[in-house]
């Protein structure tokens, strides 16, 4: 393997059917290049409830997944409304997503703190107004 | 337990994945609730729900699951189900409820999940 190999999607904000399809293919592409299982579940459900997190308040953004060889980043990024306290929002059991997303199975104040249990490193960087990009690690 | 246990102690129709009911699973986890469904690590584990969403499959394989069951009488759309087959997974769908289904599972033999490490 290269130095670096990059995985770059585009996350539709428009449709919640289709949330989820690019961490199923990063799931299946660690897979391929071989991967310890646990490795490839951590990296695969953090960015899930990424993109879950971007189709629900953000209106979708952008997934870059970079695989080295001790290590996987993942940068999540968005022009959503941002989030004003990021403190509050990685407390379990807070959220402000609206009641239809409850319908649906998401929405429960999870996403954050289940992003940061499955990463060894996790990053937040917001601005109200204008965005919010998520950096995350996962060592190999 | 078999996971063709489970289709007969919730007299469960099979939806997709018959050719898989001699697979084993080793924990369950019942839940509606997607992002607790992540929190839960255990591999080879059975999914019970009342969602019928295309989210309900992709967070099963995102965990490593073997097989969704829908509760209450519940049936997938079609989208749904083909999800679930490209995926591998077993699809069983029973009348009884989330309580009494995962009851049933749980005096027979099969654990609940554990929650993953902080």
């Amino acid at each position: 393997m290269t130095d670096r190999v990059n995985f770059h999607f585009d996350i539709d904000g428009e449709n919640f059917t289709s949330a989820g399809e690019a961490s199923v293919r990063i799931k299946k592409h660690l897979r391929d290049m071989g991967f310890a299982p646990d490795v490839i579940r951590r990296v695969s459900v953090a960015m899930y409830e990424g993109e879950i997190n971007m189709v629900i308040h953000a209106n979708g953004g952008t997934a870059d997944v970079d695989v080295y060889v001790d290590k996987i980043e993942i940068i999540l990024a968005d022009r959503g409304p941002g989030i004003s306290n990021i403190e509050l929002a990685m407390q379990e059991g807070y959220s402000t997503a609206p009641d239809n997303i409850r319908s649906l199975g998401f929405g429960a104040g999870m996403g954050l703190p289940n992003m940061k249990r499955y990463t060894d490193d996790m990053k937040i960087e917001s601005e109200v107004g204008k965005g919010t990009t998520v950096y995350m690690t996962v060592n190999v | 337990m078999k996971i063709r246990t489970i289709v007969e102690l919730l007299d469960a129709k099979v939806l997709c994945g018959e050719d898989k009911l001699d697979g084993s699973v080793h924990s369950a986890c019942g839940c509606d609730m997607m992002s607790d469904v992540l929190a839960f690590v255990k591999d080879q584990a059975v999914l019970l729900t009342g969602l019928c969403n295309p989210q309900v499959v992709r967070t099963a394989v995102m965990m490593d699951m073997r097989c969704i069951v829908f509760v209450r009488g519940k049936l997938p759309p079609k989208d749904v189900l083909t999800l679930a087959d490209d995926a591998g997974m077993v699809v069983l769908a029973t009348d009884e409820r989330m309580y009494i289904a995962c009851g049933k599972l749980y005096t027979n033999g099969l654990a609940g999940g554990e929650v993953g490490n902080d």
